[in-house]
């Protein structure tokens, strides 16, 4: 939740990617530290097995500057996506203000990306929130590969409501910062109305 | 829609400061640290030099979050403490509504001493919280937000 301290005039929010596994979250997560002011961003703490695979969390505070007098800071949240971490993704979504939808674009992941988009809304429901009234982005990773699933199908099937669709190839940085500042957007802009 | 937002202003901010304060004094700590159940660092107390305290709020909270999981698996509500002991140094952690109180302290002090001093600051810093949380959902209902003035511009000049 947007934790708003006067005294040291900072906006917190918390932003998680979500998606099936190895569809490229801790890469997006990766590509904005790599590509980010030392001064900006906090350390990357990465909660992985020791095959790389999210475990519980990859973290990632990142400041990107001054509205109204007060320092926005963003928390980026990845979640493990293997089907069976489920107990860990729930406690991730606790307090989210802002939602990623990293989709895989392979046709071999279509199935997963449903799976895991369903698993979303379900995960979001038992915490209370709903999918169709947050701040969110569906991002279609891996652009670059062969065996795409054309954008019009592909949104076709995984668009929940009028979410800005961001075309993404994570590793090499392709639509990343599009991404956070979509999701950024949504987010300042649901603070402004509350 | 996600939560309403938590607004924390200035005197509260140095009332959790100066129960910190005494609470690390008292308990000989290193620092002492409240955090919110979501991972933000809420105010902090000690000396934090080399130490990355946004990095340890987010794996307190983590931490509190993955045993709290466990503990409702066997029939608890939450594991209210969690204690961690290193060769020099230790981190205690104790859960106060929605926030955490986390303390890091070496063997300039003790295990029992820590627990007795959180003890006594988490009333404290409990009716302190109440009223923030209070206080923000209040302001919600009868004030227009101070962000409501945010423009897009403010918001696009973040990105340039």
């Amino acid at each position: 939740m947007t934790f708003i301290n006067y005294a040291s005039r900072e906006i917190n929010c918390k932003i998680v990617y979500y998606g099936p596994g190895l569809c490229g979250k801790t890469t997006n997560l990766q590509y904005i530290f790599d590509s980010t002011a030392p001064q900006s961003k906090g350390k990357l703490i990465s909660l992985a097995t020791e095959t790389d695979r999210t475990l519980f969390f990859d973290f990632m505070p990142l400041e990107l500057g001054t509205v109204r007098g007060f320092k926005t800071r963003f928390h980026l949240y990845t979640v493990p996506g293997q089907v069976f971490y489920d107990a860990s993704r729930k406690l991730i979504l606790k307090g989210v203000d802002g939602v990623v939808f990293v989709a895989d674009s392979q046709e071999e992941r279509m199935d997963a990306n449903i799976e895991s988009l369903y698993n979303l809304e379900e995960n979001l429901q038992t915490q209370g929130y709903d999918l169709l009234n947050l701040p969110y982005v569906l991002q279609l990773n891996k652009r670059d590969l062969p065996n795409v699933v054309p954008v019009p199908d592909l949104t076709a099937e995984l668009h929940r409501k009028s979410e800005p669709v961001i075309e993404a190839v994570a590793a090499t940085g392709v639509g990343v910062f599009d991404t956070l500042k979509a999701v950024a957007k949504q987010v300042l802009t649901e603070l402004r109305k509350s | 829609m996600a939560d309403t937002p938590i607004v924390m202003r200035e005197q509260q901010y140095h009332q959790i400061k100066a129960v910190l304060a005494k609470l690390r004094l008292d308990s000989s700590a290193r620092v002492a640290f409240l955090v919110d159940k979501d991972g933000q660092q809420i105010a902090v107390h000690g000396d934090v030099s080399n130490l990355d305290t946004t990095s340890l709020a987010s794996l307190a909270a983590g931490n509190v979050a993955a045993t709290t999981g466990m503990a409702q698996l066997i029939g608890e509500k939450e594991f209210p403490t969690l204690s961690h002991e290193g060769e020099r140094e230790s981190i205690h952690i104790s859960v106060i509504g929605r926030m955490l109180l986390v303390v890091v302290f070496d063997d300039r002090s003790s295990l029992g001493l820590i627990k007795l001093r959180v003890k006594q600051a988490s009333t404290e810093l409990a009716n302190i919280f109440d009223e923030i949380v209070r206080e923000s959902s209040k302001k919600n209902a009868d004030e227009p937000s101070l962000f409501a003035e945010i423009t897009d511009e403010d918001i696009d000049s973040l990105f340039n």
